[in-house]
């Protein structure tokens, strides 16, 4: 119905890096948002979000700054309760079970539901510790060595860091903090990873490093990630979210849901002309 | 306009004789109570230099026998009395701060009532808080004029200093560790203390420092809380009598006798360089740990 | 040994607390307890004031204490009248903040708006050294340098405990605490109202005492007002430096007690705890409290005002 210009053409070959094994529909969804609307006190930031996370899947987060993508990933794991005044209509259902129901604790959401930040926030710590931390503060006792080195090893950092666990994590390099948080997550052994921009600080050889390893993780954990960056929702994604920001009848900006489904055929035949017109450039 | 009235003009707002006065005399008025600083430790120096020895360090105290009497007890009772003063104003202060920083809800009505009442804790006059130590720690508890009533008082005295600046210590640990923390499903208490606080230990390390460097300088509450009488021994427990540094310069500054005058000054020298030694050490905390993210 | 590994299965999917954290509770009631210190701090410092306040008001009636002028405590039928404890403290004060406000205004602007960042760098320490030296130093120094070597040369009829040593020494020590908190409200001032000055072609010295004093003026005047404040709350420099004497005098080259003194001297001595003159000292206290009280949550309110505008 279009001509491919040169963007989406370059993102048709980026597709081609996942397979197309993606059922059109999301049969077994880890997560089910039924009319999810994030406040900030009296500011609604994303409105009337339904969207089912699948097991095992790549769900990529897309669209401009200000659309409420990133506050979205947030309430997941809940992490927007530390803001105060943040508050949340709707309900974000985890197997079933409303996260934000009666009787759920919210660290207990947080040890299935970890999370990766846009700027590696490794603690003032040795690798070892960075590791070893969240096992420790959920109560793991005994040796921890062979854990950590099992999640470093998937996280791909052990063969770079194996011989300095003692160092402080500050000594890596940005790419290796990143693979150092996601490995410091996985240590918790969570269902679901939240990314949160996880290549934003990153040059393009790390980002790719990050890139093959949320191929590899997807095989064991269901994995959210917001991204501003269109060919890596193309080239990591199973399904992707289009959410853009608009004004409501009363000129107020909230974030809103274009439009859902699988990552080849949102890129390659977008059904909301929004979408298409940001995926090709023309807008964000 | 001629092109000469123009020129004139030009050259006439461009000489800055009335500019220049006026930084000079804002130099100056910096430049005043440097010069006092200046002139304020060479005279005490100079002043105190024949009594600057050993004698000040091993002899007690004494009215008949100025050319021998040393400062000895009045040092350790500063001692024992700042380092009970820290053992109770450093683990209440940071736990009132992360209380405030980590804890309660920000700008809810409790939180800026604790805020503005320890502000003005901070001005409150010292020795008000002698009067505060003499009715509450010496008479109503019964703690008699004692190290420990001085130490409580001096506690309650730079409470709110060091508060305020282990706040300011963590509020510097950036948010994303905290997040960190979080996300990996650790409690708000194993964030605080695992994380936030050992990150923000050298900021409260230097507040603290400094705080008790204005408490073992601190003379007014303590001549309230009985540390004015003679005390020629060392304190043995924190009910003993005891004398600081400060008020024994203070006995000696009310003895017109020259020998007296020079022993305060001598005592002085010794008091400054304890205080010089603290902000040393606290200074270089804060210059090892600088910019760690 | 134990060993764990990500392999072993995961712990069902329950969201309900795996387990009580009481600790966390109790924790957070401990800390909250600590904060809450500060206020039993006011409170005991109020009641420790009042209770004796009131039993001394009813020996002595209010309007002899605040409107009497005549101060004998100690004499057999004494007289409790707090004018000449209160002119002593103005006096000294006046003196005081005369040094004080312009030096530590001065000293301000030009590290705000003239030093460079080095000169900055050395002279802002060493001012904060100056807020560091101890009171009691301040006082010897005011006695026997400023008194006993300069200003007995200059009026030979000076008292040797006079207001004016104690006062000018008292001003050297306030400027830190003026020149700091000035220029912190200074340095908020945004700069591009700096840059708009500039460009409209004023000077240097007309940006600073016409647009920057006047956007940083509640800041300013919080400094002074927290200025003036620790100057009637200052003891150990007027104690030691202007004497013991109460008299209802302007002379600064007179001996004075203020407030202050008065509750160190009267303090120090063994009175028994009944007596009126062990009450008057909480009497005295609770007025230096009121009026210290008063200008320390006029200054915060102040400097909370200020720092919104900015923000």
């Amino acid at each position: 119905m279009n001509q491919p210009n040169e963007i989406t053409m370059h993102l048709d070959h980026a597709l081609s890096a996942r397979g197309a094994s993606i059922p059109p529909e999301t049969s077994d969804p880890v997560f089910t948002l039924d009319n999810v609307s994030v406040y900030y006190s009296d500011y609604e930031a994303i409105r009337n979000v339904t969207l089912p996370i699948g097991r095992n899947e790549i769900t990529a987060f897309i669209g401009p700054s200000g659309c409420g993508k990133s506050t979205l990933l947030r309430s997941f794991n809940r992490m927007n309760d530390l803001i105060p005044g943040a508050h949340l209509k709707g309900t974000v259902a985890y197997h079933g079970t409303d996260i934000y129901g009666p009787n759920v604790d919210p660290i207990e959401v947080r040890r299935k539901v970890g999370m990766v930040f846009q700027k590696p926030n490794v603690f003032p710590k040795s690798i070892y510790e960075n590791v070893a931390y969240g096992p420790k503060v959920n109560g793991t006792k005994g040796n921890l060595d062979d854990l950590v080195e099992e999640c470093l090893t998937r996280a791909a950092l052990w063969n770079e860091v194996k011989d300095d666990l003692k160092k402080s994590a500050y000594a890596l390099s940005g790419g290796q903090q990143q693979r150092l948080v996601i490995a410091r997550c996985i240590a918790v052994k969570p269902e679901v990873i939240l990314m949160d921009e996880p290549c934003a600080s990153l040059d393009p050889l790390a980002t790719a490093k990050i890139e093959d390893l949320m191929v590899e993780l997807a095989s064991e954990y269901t994995i959210i990630i917001v991204t501003h960056n269109m060919q890596q929702a193309a080239r990591v994604s199973d399904r992707t979210a289009f959410f853009t920001a608009e004004l409501d009848e009363n000129e107020i900006r909230h974030g809103r849901l274009v439009e859902f489904g699988r990552t080849r055929e949102l890129f390659s035949s977008p059904t909301d002309p929004r979408t298409e017109d940001y995926i090709s450039g023309r807008f964000g | 306009m001629s092109h000469l009235q123009l020129t004139n003009q030009l050259a006439g707002k461009g000489t800055p004789l009335r500019d220049r006065i006026f930084m000079w005399l804002l130099f100056l008025s910096l430049a005043i109570g440097v010069f006092t600083l200046a002139v304020l430790l060479t005279y005490v120096t100079i002043k105190g230099w024949p009594r600057l020895d050993i004698r000040l360090f091993t002899n007690m105290p004494s009215v008949r026998d100025p050319e021998n009497a040393g400062a000895q007890s009045a040092i350790t009772g500063s001692i024992w009395v700042i380092s009970f003063t820290a053992l109770v104003a450093l683990p209440t202060g940071v736990m009132a701060a992360l209380y405030l920083e980590e804890f309660a809800r920000p700008n809810s009505r409790s939180q800026r009532f604790i805020e503005v009442n320890i502000q003005n804790l901070a001005a409150v006059p010292s020795i008000v808080y002698g009067i505060l130590g003499l009715a509450v720690f010496a008479r109503a508890l019964a703690l008699g004029q004692s190290v420990i009533t001085a130490a409580l008082t001096l506690a309650l005295l730079v409470l709110p200093v060091i508060i305020i600046s282990t706040r300011e210590a963590l509020r510097a640990v950036p948010r994303n560790i905290r997040d960190g923390s979080l996300a990996l499903g650790a409690t708000e208490w194993q964030t605080a203390y695992r994380q936030t606080l050992p990150a923000a230990i050298p900021g409260i390390a230097t507040g603290t420092i400094l705080a008790l460097s204005r408490a073992i300088g601190e003379a007014a509450p303590l001549l309230l809380l009985g540390a004015v009488s003679f005390i020629t021994f060392n304190p043995d427990g924190v009910l003993s009598d005891y004398t600081t540094l400060p008020i024994q310069i203070f006995n000696w500054t009310k003895d017109s006798r020259e020998e007296f005058q020079v022993l305060a000054a001598a005592t002085i020298v010794v008091l400054l360089l304890i205080l010089l030694a603290m902000n040393f050490v606290a200074i270089w905390i804060r210059n090892k740990t600088q910019k760690r993210w | 040994m134990a060993t764990n590994t990500v392999s072993e299965t995961a712990e069902g999917l329950s969201l309900r607390q795996s387990r009580p954290r009481y600790g966390e509770k109790i924790i957070r009631f401990i800390l909250a307890l600590a904060a809450f210190v500060s206020i039993f701090t006011t409170f005991g410092i109020v009641i420790s004031l009042l209770i004796p306040s009131i039993e001394f008001f009813m020996e002595v009636p209010i309007t002899d204490f605040l409107f009497g002028t005549v101060w004998t405590p100690l004499f057999k039928n004494g007289e409790f009248g707090v004018i000449p404890l209160l002119s002593g403290t103005i006096v000294i004060t006046l003196i005081a903040i005369a040094v004080a406000i312009p030096l530590g205004l001065g000293a301000s602007i030009y590290l705000s708006e003239y030093a460079s960042e080095r000169v900055r760098k050395v002279l802002k320490p060493t001012l904060e050294v100056l807020a560091g030296i101890p009171t009691v130093v301040f006082g010897f120094f005011a006695l026997e340098f400023l008194t006993q070597a300069i200003l007995i040369k200059i009026f030979p009829e000076i008292e040797v405990f006079n207001a004016l040593s104690a006062g000018l020494i008292m001003g050297v020590m306030i400027i830190p605490t003026i020149a700091s908190l000035s220029e912190d409200a200074m340095a908020a001032v945004p700069s591009g109202l700096r840059d708009g000055a500039y460009a409209l072609g004023s000077s240097k010295r007309q940006t600073a005492i016409k647009v920057v004093m006047p956007a940083a003026l509640s800041g300013i005047v919080a400094a002074f007002v927290l200025g003036i404040s620790r100057a009637i709350g200052e003891t150990m420099i007027v104690t030691i430096a202007a004497g013991l004497q109460p008299q209802l005098s302007f002379n600064p080259l007179m001996g004075m007690q203020t407030m202050t003194s008065y509750i160190a001297a009267a303090g120090s001595g063994d009175l028994a705890t009944g007596s009126i003159e062990y009450k008057s000292i909480f009497a005295v206290g609770m007025l230096l409290f009121l009026l210290t009280f008063l200008m320390n949550i006029f200054s915060i309110r102040l400097v909370r005002r200020f720092r919104q505008a900015y923000q």
